[in-house]
């Protein structure tokens, strides 16, 4: 930024006049709502939040500890920006996008103060390779060259806000994010590095429906109720429900190009485990790293709270940027609780009135804003791109109708509800197969169809309709025992504690059965089905319901979830299903 | 230094001050009585205006003749080796007749984040000699595990248990706790203090007490000198510290009282909307640093006011500690010590401490087999009410045994027994054994052919 003249001086420049927590006044400073503005001597993080007469209102990133009015407040006259270009994946930042790394160097193991850091190193050189000549016309978001990043390209773009223009020079070779790269006709000269504004939606060229599902390897979001690439999914539980297990597995095995997780106001610990875990896994298509697709964002529950509330728009604005690239990416925010409580801890820091629970009167705007930055997209270089985001709610008490819940309900399409009782008899993943839905369920028939077995959308109903049987029948079963049940009903339940033991039920802690792909998952459901059949038929054929249950093959099946190459156990199990059965029939 | 006679207002906890010169967010400030006494507060809110300043102790005998000192500085605790074996009051002064405390460093007790990219994964298992916690909601160093209790419940004997026979097996590191009472009654303490003498644990401990007497305001520092104190035995000497913060509730009460002193918002049920932020900013303050050698394990006790885990403290609680370990009155009542529910009872951290080399190879296995088994008997208990025991299939009948049996061998323990993991797990495979082989889900076949005493005892007569 250049500053012309004294006067534009004397406007950049306020003093601080109050202090109260993270919240800050300043006067005499010419700002203009959320601009990024340095605060006291130790010229600290802060945003414009409201401009009040002479009084403008200023959240700061960090702690405000020993601050005294009178500081001076410098205006940068930028908006919170993110650095976008190579060296973002398998970095971990802190909400602001300043990386844990670096501040661990410059800094110490605890968390300073007035210490900066870029969110990309400006010094590491990456090797540019174009992939248009001098002479090329080219339009906003246009892919200009590529850089190897990890084992993900990343593609050098011309920013979306800049002039379409002809390529008058281009280089290739080894270049840090700073150097020139290319000029255009009209002069401007572009380097590999774009800053963003985290607060806008990165433009596309169209958004459309999703029709492809994210696959995640988990049996009971992949089998019952998907997601679609480009999609939204809210997962509100209580603690101990297993949201984190959940958002990490999702994290893990997601079939997504690229992740961004964001950790808002959560625990440190976690944070930790994900760092030392991510780097060991391997992503089950490329063999590579986990971590190399990874982009991390820890603000942990005792990071400054401002901070907190920035890093949900930080990550969702790289997301959009590797979408921009054309690629798949999902997103995790654990919690969005949290960044609706340090909205409302700002908001009542403002004395602003207050709505539902104390929360502010624009919880609804900003929850929705940020769920309609994901989708499916046609880019702005005609490319097609995604961005699913995962959000997760803790709702206090576990109660769903508190106001954040409610607010992502509106607006999400599908619903994975934790369950308290669940995990409690350590059923995991702890998701309620009753309250659970996917509005995606007709726009991915036909990649079901087509994809996994022609009969999986059946096969699907079919379980949904057992275990909501299963439910019915629990109703009476809890007022007389379940002896005095119709037989046939009793063959049911049977049935439907397989789906829930063998199929719902997924170990994320076992190497094999934490990820599980569409077949094997079309294999173990279609397995038990064929127990269902031959049970239902030897019922009719009047064998008793306590010989039926007995079985001995039907006790091998939960073992197949552990058995990587499972399909000769699996064969040799259906064979010895339909021998017994057939003594049965021939018994009665 | 300045002394201003400047205050327009005083309400609760709190004094307004006028006509200041620029005072800095959070400094220390004394207050000076017409006697000469002085009391301690810390800035709330500043500006050229108006400075607010919440005092530590009662506000009994402030009046607008009141000297208000700000010294310039944040709250600093003094710390050094030396506090060990010591008792001080809630403030940090020494209330056991020794003499103050030479400091070898003076800390900020407000404490700074841990940057998540310095923190080292807890891994090491604890021993407690609790089964209920080792083998089912296992503790690992640098985590934070609250109780959850309610009035009238054997807590404290549980702290105590755990605070006298935790250890590392096979490691012979240094190791401290650090106790901090907040607002427990003087009789609560001297229980406290009499088990720490007997079982000589008083040597390796450093207590900090706030009675039921003492002011409230006190007890929104107690537990931040205590954690200062445990982050410098554990990151500057290289201990391995266990914090036993008790009783969470009376903090969190006092947190409310400043902020309906304030004037705020309140948030649900009258505490403050930022009481999560707050917590977090307590309990955070556990874990362990790459490179280092000490660690901080913490252990919050609350009451949950009306038994009720939906009561946003045990809320706020859970959603930032590592899991909970939850009191149960109906097993106090049916005589069961320590009557720890492991139902609503998890340790997040389990996974990491145990497992081959760190346990036992079966331990994940075994522990989840009993948590689906107990689960589905009680839930049969209900059921046994209505249709009698007659009319139960002989799985659920069986179901129902195991879960009085868990009860019986696995939960109940002595208040001095201590038991090995191998004991532990034992146990659990015993009462496992009740149950047919087949109904055994979750436990792989080679485990069970390992360890289960049926067919381990088959297998030796083959």
């Amino acid at each position: 930024m250049e500053v012309k003249g004294k006067q534009a001086q004397e406007q950049k420049q306020g003093v601080l006049k109050r202090i109260a927590g993270p919240v800050v006044t300043a006067v005499n400073l010419d700002a203009h709502m959320y601009d990024v503005v340095k605060v006291g001597k130790e010229q600290l993080m802060g945003e414009v939040i409201k401009i009040q007469g002479d009084n403008v209102i200023i959240q700061v990133y960090e702690d405000t500890t020993g601050i005294r009015p009178g500081e001076p407040v410098t205006n940068t006259g930028l908006s919170l920006s993110v650095e976008l270009g190579p060296g973002l994946l398998t970095s971990i930042y802190d909400g602001i996008q300043r990386p844990l790394e670096v501040l661990v160097n410059k800094m110490g193991n605890f968390i300073q103060r007035g210490v900066t850091a870029p969110g990309l190193s400006h010094d590491k050189k990456w090797t540019f390779k174009p992939l248009v000549k001098a002479g090329d016309k080219v339009e906003p978001g246009a892919i200009l060259g590529e850089v190897q990043e990890t084992n993900i390209v990343h593609k050098i773009m011309l920013p979306p806000n800049a002039k379409a223009g002809v390529v008058k020079t281009i280089k290739s070779g080894d270049f840090t994010i700073d150097e020139i790269i290319y000029v255009l006709d009209d002069g401007r000269e572009y380097p590999m590095i774009q800053r963003w504004p985290v607060r806008v939606p990165r433009p596309v060229r169209e958004k459309k429906n999703p029709t492809i599902p994210l696959i995640t390897g988990q049996r009971i979001l992949d089998g019952l109720f998907p997601i679609a690439k480009g999609g939204t999914a809210a997962i509100p539980g209580p603690f101990g429900s297993g949201k984190t297990v959940t958002q990490q597995q999702l994290a893990k095995w997601s079939d997504a190009e690229i992740v961004v997780y964001i950790g808002c106001g959560e625990r440190g610990n976690e944070m930790t485990e994900v760092l030392t875990e991510f780097p060991s896994l391997e992503d089950p298509k490329s063999g590579k790293p986990l971590m190399e697709r990874t982009v991390l964002i820890a603000n942990t529950s005792n990071m400054p709270v401002a901070a907190r509330e920035a890093s949900v728009y930080t990550g969702i604005t790289i997301a959009e940027y590797f979408r921009d690239m054309g690629y798949d990416v999902s997103l995790m925010a654990d919690s969005t609780s949290r960044w609706a409580e340090a909205m409302r801890e700002i908001s009542s820091r403002l004395e602003e009135m207050p709505g539902e629970e104390g929360y502010p009167a624009y919880l609804a705007a900003r929850l929705s804003e940020f769920y309609e930055r994901a989708g499916l997209v046609e880019t702005l270089n005609g490319k097609s791109g995604s961005v699913s985001v995962i959000g997760a709610v803790s709702p206090p008490g576990g109660d769903f109708s508190e106001p954040v819940t409610q607010n992502t309900l509106r607006i999400v399409k599908v619903f994975w509800a934790l369950d308290a009782k669940l995990s409690q008899r350590r059923h995991f993943p702890a998701i309620n197969w009753l309250n659970s839905y996917s509005l995606y369920l007709d726009a991915l028939h036909d990649y079901y169809d087509r994809e996994v077995a022609p009969d999986w959308n059946k096969t699907r109903s079919w379980a949904m309709e057992v275990l909501q049987k299963e439910a019915e029948l629990q109703e009476i079963v809890q007022l007389v025992g379940s002896d005095a049940l119709p037989e046939s009903e009793q063959v049911t339940i049977e049935v439907a504690r397989m789906i829930r033991e063998i199929f719902l039920q997924q170990n994320a802690y076992d190497a094999v059965d934490t990820f599980c792909d569409m077949k094997k998952q079309y294999d173990m459901m279609k397995a038990i089905k064929l127990f269902a059949d031959y049970a239902y038929a030897a019922q009719l054929a009047g064998v008793s319901p306590a010989q039926i249950l007995s079985v001995k093959s039907k006790n091998e099946l939960p073992q197949i979830k552990f058995i990587k190459d499972y399909k000769p156990e699996l064969a040799k199990i259906e064979k010895d299903m339909d021998a017994e059965f057939n003594t049965l029939r021939s018994a009665a | 230094m300045k002394e201003y006679r400047t205050i327009n207002k005083i309400a609760g906890p709190l004094v307004f001050v006028e006509k200041t010169e620029p005072i800095a967010y959070q400094e220390l400030v004394n207050v000076v009585l017409a006697d000469g006494t002085i009391k301690r507060g810390q800035v709330l809110d500043t500006s050229d205006e108006l400075v607010v300043v919440q005092i530590f102790e009662t506000t009994t005998g402030i009046g607008k003749d009141s000297g208000v000192r700000f010294t310039g500085e944040t709250i600093k605790m003094p710390v050094g080796k030396e506090m060990l074996g010591r008792i001080l009051s809630g403030g940090g002064k020494p209330i056991d007749g020794g003499p103050e405390i030479v400091p070898e460093k003076r800390l900020d007790i407000t404490g700074a984040a841990i940057n998540p990219y310095a923190r080292g994964m807890p891994a090491d298992f604890i021993q407690t000699g609790i089964s209920t916690i080792d083998g089912t909601n296992t503790l690992v160093r640098g985590q934070k595990l609250p109780i959850f209790s309610a009035a009238g419940l054997p807590h404290n004997n549980v702290a105590l248990q755990i605070a006298r026979q935790a250890k590392v097996p096979g490691s012979t590191e240094n190791f401290a706790v650090v106790f901090a009472a907040m607002g427990i009654t003087k009789e609560e303490a001297n229980y406290f203090m009499a088990d720490f003498e007997r079982t000589g644990a008083l040597e390796r401990a450093v207590v900090f007490l706030n009675l039921a007497d003492d002011p409230a305001v006190e007890r929104i520092i107690t537990p931040r000198l205590a954690l200062t104190t445990a982050e410098y035995l554990a990151f500057e000497l290289g201990m391995h510290v266990l914090v036993i913060l008790t009783d969470m509730t009376n903090y969190c009460e006092a947190l409310r009282q400043i902020g309906a002193a304030r004037e705020e918002v309140p948030g649900r049920r009258g505490y403050p909307g930022y009481m999560y932020t707050d917590l977090a900013s307590l309990y955070e303050r556990a874990g362990m640093i790459k490179g280092l050698k000490g660690s901080v394990t913490q252990i919050p006790i609350l009451t949950m006011p009306g038994d009720d885990i939906t009561h946003p403290i045990p809320d706020l609680t859970g959603y930032i500690t590592e899991g909970q370990i939850v009191v149960s009155r109906e097993l106090h009542r049916k005589g069961i010590y320590p009557p720890i529910n492991v139902l609503p009872s998890l340790s997040r951290l389990m996974n990491l401490g145990i497992g081959k080399g760190k346990t036992r190879e079966d331990h994940k296995k075994v522990s989840d087999q009993m948590y689906a088994g107990y689960a589905e008997g009680n839930d049969l208990r209900g059921l046994v009410a209505i249709v009698g025991k007659d009319a139960l299939s002989e799985r659920d009948r069986l179901l129902l045994e195991f879960a009085d049996l868990f009860e019986n061998r696995f939960v109940r323990q002595g208040y001095d027994e201590d038991r090995t993991i191998e004991d532990t797990l034992n146990i659990g495979w015993d009462i496992l054994s009740t149950l047919p082989v087949e109904q055994l889900t979750r436990i792989d076949r080679e485990l069970i052919n390992k360890y289960h005493p049926k067919i381990k005892a088959g297998a030796k007569k083959e």
